[in-house]
Formats: C-alpha cells, structure tokens, sequence
C-alpha cells in the first residue's frame, strides 16, 4: 500500500488506482478549502444582500458583484482590530521570547549540572506537563486577582502581564529542550570552560546557538497555543485595551447589527498571519506538530 | 509520560536520546571555584522554577483546596471563606448542567475521536503515496491547524446559517433534496454535530502528521519482505502497516480524547451567535467550569469542577500508559 515505486510503464489496475486517489484527493481538497475560500470572498463583497442570496449557490465562492476592499478597510479603521493586533502580536511575541530564554535556562541546568534536587525536580517536572491550564484557569484567575504589580495597584486582571508571565515557563517546553541539551556533544562545552569561559557565557554562545531547531520547535507550539487561546482572555479581559484576537472576533461577532461581509474580513485579517507564517515556515510546523503530540 | 515516548515512533525526530533515566549530566570538568559551583544551577534554574510554582504548582494546590471551600472571586470581608467539606462535589452530581455538560463531553468525544482518527490515517496513506502534488495536498489538509479556532468557529457559523445557508445547500444536494434546510446552531440535536464537524475539520491535519511520522518509520524491508511472499497491497496494509502503526494509532486516540474533553473555544462562540440552541445541548465542562467561576464568581464550586475534570484527564493518561506499557511486555 505504502510507498509503491513509480514505475514508467503502469499496469492498468494501478493507473485505475491512481485515477482513483486523485478523485478523493479533489475532494478532500475541496472539503479542507471551502471553508477558507468562502471566508475570502464573503469579506471581498461589498454588497451584504448578495453575500446572504449567495450562500445557496455556488456563486458563494465566486467573487462577483459589488467586490470591493471595503469590509477591510472598514473593519482596518474601527480600533478594536487593530487594537487586538498589536495585543497579540506583543502578547505572543513576548511570552515565545521570555519562554525560549527561561525554560531553556532551566532545562540547560538540569541537563549539564548535578545538584541536590535535581532528579526530583526533573521528575516533577515531567509529572507537571499532563496537568491541563484548563484544570488551574479558575484558582489561576482567583490568584493573579490578588498579585500586587510594579505600579503599586494589586490585580493584574485587564493588562498585558497577565497575558504574559503565567505563560512564560512551559513544562513541556522545558521537556523538550532537555531532550535536545542531553543528546547535543560536550566537546564544544568542555573546550570552552578549559578557556575559562563562564557557565553563562557557554549557555549563550555555545549551547543556544546549536539548539535552533528545538527553539524553532518551542516558539511555534507556544505561538500557535498562545495565539489562539480564547479562554485565558475571556477570564481576565474586559474591554477593547487589552483582547487579543480570538476575544475581539467574539466581540465583533457578537454585535448588533451583524454585517457578515466585515465579519469575514474581521476573520480573514485575523488568519492571515498565522496561515502565511505557516506557509513560509512549513518545515517547523511540521515538526512542532509532531512533538507536540506528545503533550498528550 | 516519558515511557510513551521511547516506544512510540513519531516521536524520534525530536528524541534521538531519550536518556531520561540515566543521571550522566553532570559536567565532566571539575570545578575550581566550588562553592561558586553550586550556586550556578540554582541561576540558571530560579526563574523557571519560580514561574512554575507560582503559576502552575500553586493554582493546582489551590484547585484541590478550593473544591472544598466556598471561596468567591469576589471576596465578602464579613462573611469570610468557610471550609465546606464535599459540599460542593455533592451539589455537582446534583447539578443537571453539570451532568449535561459532561454527556455533550462524552458525545462529542465518542463520536469525534474515531471518525477525526480514521480520517487522519486514510489522509496520511494518501499523502504519503509517491504521487505528483502529494506535498501540496499535505498542506492543504493541515492548512485549518494553522488558522485560529475563534475564526473557524465564526466562519462555520455562517455557513450553517438556516435556510440559505451553505452547509445547507450541501446537505440539499448531497440528500437529493431528501433533507431540507435545518437551523444547525439552534436545534439541540444538531448543535453538537454541528461543533463536531467543524472541529474535525479543524483539528484533523494534526494527526495526520502524526500518522504520517509513524508510516515513515515503519522499514521498507518488511513490505519487500511481504512482497516477496506475494502479499497483496491489502494484506500489505492489514499485515503489515497497522500492526506497526499500534502505538501511533494508541497516541492519537488518547489525545484525541483528552483534546475533546478540553473543547470549549468552538462552544464559546457558537454561545455568542446571538441567539443559540438551549446552552445546556452543547454547553462543555470547561465552558461551564469559566460561566461558574468567572461569570457567577463561584471559585470553589468551579474549582470542584477543575478537579473533576483534571481526574478525568489523567485517567485517561493512566489508559495510554497502560496500554503502552502492555505493549512492550509482549
């Protein structure tokens, strides 16, 4: 079944069984595409009363009519797209960046020192990734309510470091990046520190510079959990300021009266980042996914 | 958890060394500054330990504590916080909304797991033929995992729109006219087909990869083996490729599973459509777990639910590692 070698000159029943893998490919591209394609057009039209008479017909798919970058722009001019943009994008990007340098930093000393603590701590840790942040949001939620901040205020609810700091440190994450350290060679390490280099300085020019792909590994799990999470900011986010994406499209969605067209431009917006990283960055993707399954 | 790792095969692009269980980490070079030494760990190692006490070690204490309390978010300085012993687990399995949560749950999960798996495997055989463009279906198929659920959910929401709605049309079609338009988000019979659909739609492409890792790493010797006892490219799959996917086909079903129970991004916006079916026909545990904690401040009843909820997650994990587990004595 796997992996049949082409052959220049095919048999009759393998041509019919290539013609025959085709037919369902067309249709499963069809069943994984039409959902997105209808989202495109739909925000592409102009004219809310044809986007609805469309929906029957197959001209839902097909640009037509009053096409026009309206739904975008006005959806673009309204502040709470733009707001939840930059939300997420400094949100996400922060928590990916302070997560890659904190949980390597703890996986880094697990990896290459031994201490008192060590073992349990390595074995917590493992025990810590099956706990789901569904099963922690609430008492979560109760604690980061009570959490003095820098500013003298105490509540961390409608901010950014709420949407931040719980975040940063990853079990999983850090199960992962231990996995690489103990498999990466010493060599390089050990030259170093017979050079007198410090401990800090082989974790940062010697150790991360070989560890790109499980960094790449860590950054797009966290990213894509992160990005999407909806949850997390229905609990702590009240108002425009400070929603991220996924609680801004339940706002917009949720008004009165709905206009389907910015609706899906409101949508489209809010894909095409991650649908483009996703396209240039496939290879990682990939990869993330895979390991990721083993979050569990 | 680690022990799935080693008998599972997807997993060896990452894992290449799975020496968890041996402690040779230590450096090899001895130190001179010793009592320097000791302390350097602890540097690289302060912040993420703090960052997970205090914000995951602590809040999943707190859970258990809490489900025994009658904590409010908001809290009363007269009236005070009590001690309630299993009050609140008693009021659970009283609670209707609970019971139905936890049946749309159990549907959903019984319904999604199998069907997003199958699909999942019959996806990655197709891709992982030697086909021209096989690298492009396998981008299209895990396009939806890189969109956001929020989005999906939204869109969805359209296209089942009642009478002229596209899912709508689809069925009309498909039926021969058989089955006329429905109203999918507002029939309570049909609302969690509706959630299931797209979830499956949404999530399937993830697994897929995941079969896709453990076909790759299934030798090509054993089918020219088969092959040379005259296998037939069936006998070749029946014999051969699901017996060596057992551990990846075990992986995706637990996930599967355990990714159900977590669902509530999909529900959450179909909630906020306007105006829905009955909330409790597709109203989830975690969806019930937010409206009692959050929207009713109720932190102890909804801390009781957490709980419930975590048991049931690490029986399942339990399952996994015991069905792995057995694997391995064989």
């Amino acid at each position: 079944m796997s992996a049949v070698p082409f052959q220049p000159s095919l048999g009759r029943s393998k041509m019919i069984a290539r013609v025959l893998q085709y037919a369902l490919h067309i249709a499963l591209v069809l069943f994984f595409l039409f959902p997105l394609v209808f989202m495109f057009v739909s925000a592409f039209k102009g004219d809310e009363l044809q986007l609805l008479k469309d929906m029957g017909s197959m001209m839902a798919f097909v640009p037509h009519g009053d096409v026009s970058g309206k739904n975008f722009a006005s959806v673009f001019s309204s502040s709470s797209f733009r707001q939840a943009f930059f939300n997420s994008t400094f949100t996400v990007s922060i928590t990916v960046i302070l997560g890659i340098l904190v949980n390597s930093m703890l996986a880094y000393a697990l990896a290459r020192f031994r201490f008192r603590g060590r073992t349990l701590i390595l074995t917590a840790i493992i025990a810590l990734i099956i706990i789901p942040f569904e099963a922690i949001a609430v008492p979560l939620l109760m604690l980061v309510n009570e959490l003095p901040w820098f500013s003298g205020t105490r509540g961390w609810l409608d901010s950014y470091q709420v949407q931040i700091i719980p975040f940063v440190a990853h079990a999983f994450s850090i199960y992962l990046f231990y996995q690489f350290f103990i498999a990466l060679p010493k060599d390089l390490e050990e030259a170093a520190m017979m050079d007198g280099a410090s401990r800090l300085r082989i974790y940062w020019s010697i150790v991360m510079p070989l560890s790109k792909p499980v960094i790449a590994t860590v950054a797009v799990l966290q990213f894509l959990s992160r990005w999407g999470d909806l949850l997390w900011p229905v609990m702590v986010v009240r108002g425009d300021n400070y929603a991220t994406l996924p609680l801004a499209m339940q706002t917009f969605f949720g008004q009165y009266p709905r206009h389907w067209g910015e609706v899906m431009a409101f949508a489209a917006m809010a894909t095409l980042p991650t649908l483009s990283l996703f396209i240039v960055f496939q290879r990682w993707f990939v990869r993330s996914a895979i390991s990721s399954g083993v979050k569990g | 958890m680690h022990k799935a790792l080693k008998t599972s095969e997807p997993y060896r692009i990452m894992t290449s060394n799975p020496a968890l269980t041996s402690g040779a980490s230590a450096p090899s070079i001895p130190s001179s500054a010793k009592r320097k030494g000791r302390l350097t760990p602890w540097f690289f190692a302060a912040p993420g330990l703090t960052l997970l006490l205090l914000f995951l070690v602590l809040p999943f204490l707190l859970a258990l504590v809490l489900s025994f309390t009658d904590q409010r978010l908001v809290t009363n300085e007269e009236i005070g916080t009590h001690f309630v012993g299993l009050r609140n687990y008693i009021r659970l399995f009283d609670d209707d909304s609970f019971w139905a949560a936890l049946r749309n749950n159990f549907f959903f999960v019984v319904i999604v797991t199998p069907i997003q798996s199958a699909l999942a495997l019959l996806l990655a055989l197709l891709v992982n033929q030697k086909l021209a463009g096989a690298r492009i279906f396998r981008t299209i198929y895990f396009m939806p995992v890189a969109t956001t659920m929020a989005v999906v959910a939204v869109v969805w929401s359209l296209l089942y729109a009642p009478d002229q709605g596209v899912i709508n049309r689809l069925v009309g079609v498909l039926s021969f006219g058989m089955v006329g338009p429905q109203d999918w988000l507002r029939n309570p019979t049909l609302v969690m087909p509706a959630v299931m659909l797209l979830s499956i739609w949404q999530g399937v492409g993830f697994q897929m990869l995941v079969f896709l890792a453990g076909l790759q790493s299934i030798p090509l010797d054993l089918y020219e083996a088969a092959k040379l006892d005259g296998a037939t490219a069936r006998q070749q799959f029946l014999y051969v490729t699901l017996p060596m996917l057992k551990n990846t086909t075990i992986f995706v079903l637990i996930t599967t599973t355990i990714y159900a129970f977590q669902l509530f991004t999909q529900v959450q916006i179909i909630a906020n459509s306007g105006t829905p079916a009955p909330v409790d026909s597709f109203r989830t545990m975690v969806m019930l777990m937010v409206q009692e904690g959050f929207s009713n401040g109720k932190i102890g009843y909804a801390s009781a639910i957490s709980v419930v909820f975590f048991l049931i997650v690490l029986a399942i994990s339990l399952v996994q590692r015991l069905l792995l587990k057995e694997e391995r004595a064989v």
